[in-house]
């Protein structure tokens, strides 16, 4: 008989090295765009209700705006995930958590886009 | 083998010392970056969409909020989340500083948790003096 290869690993060296790769790449990514938003406050003035709609018209600034909030998003699902896997322990709940973050993340991620795109 | 499923767990005393206080540096900086995190997660993230939304959607919204930005309770609560920004910002870089291996004898990582905190309450409170 020919064992399934599945590919299981509940512990060991490997085991969460997608979400923490994850966690490093959406950081540096985030960190990008606050600077460039500190260097976008900076050099702009006086904020109006002109200039703040023109940013946003901004193709550019739109895309890299989704892009942080796409990061900030897988950001905060691993992290999420990590606090709860920390601190709660009947499974239950910590499944009810988790699903819970998911959709909230889901909600943002589309209000996200139709606030950029509308 | 088969005993040691016999043997009954004797109930061990537990010891939590919840005093904040009490932590070592790196200690401090891991747990503001938890805190921090889920401050961000739950109130910085929805806020943050509604009021670029509502902001965006007419002139009149425009100037409601500029409005309620300029009463001084509400740019207290923004410099508390300025922080929580930062801090976490902060705490992150010395992660991402330490995956590469830098800096991770028990002297240097107390001085970059040092680094951090210190960093955390300057920055917030330089952005705080500016938008006052």
């Amino acid at each position: 008989m020919v064992a399934a290869k599945v590919d299981r690993t509940p512990v060991g060296a490997h085991y969460g090295l997608k979400g923490w790769l994850m966690q490093r790449v959406t950081a540096v990514i985030m960190v990008v765009f606050t600077l460039v938003l500190i260097g976008l406050l900076i050099s702009s003035g006086d904020v109006n209700f002109a200039s703040w709609k023109a940013l946003f018209r901004n193709t550019a600034f739109r895309v890299l705006t989704l892009l942080f909030l796409f990061s900030l998003y897988l950001h905060a699902f691993v992290g999420a995930r990590d606090i709860i896997m920390d601190y709660v322990k009947p499974a239950g709940l910590k499944l009810m958590l988790q699903m819970g973050v998911i959709v909230f993340l889901v909600a943002c991620t589309i209000w996200s886009v139709s606030i950029l795109w509308s | 083998m088969s005993t040691a499923k016999a043997i009954v767990k004797k109930p061990r005393p537990k010891y939590y010392d919840l005093n904040l206080m009490n932590l070592p540096l790196a200690g401090l900086v891991s747990i503001f970056h938890r805190i921090t995190g889920i401050i961000l997660f739950l109130f910085f993230i929805p806020a943050a969409l509604y009021i670029t939304q509502s902001s965006l959607s007419s002139e009149f919204n425009f100037q409601h909020w500029k409005s309620i930005f300029a009463h001084p309770i509400v740019k207290l609560i923004i410099i508390g989340f300025i922080w929580a920004y930062v801090h976490h910002f902060c705490a992150g870089i010395r992660y991402l500083v330490m995956d590469m291996h830098i800096a991770m004898e028990k002297n240097k990582a107390r001085i970059s948790a040092q680094v951090v905190l210190i960093a955390g309450i300057v920055i917030t409170a330089f952005i705080g003096w500016k938008i006052w």
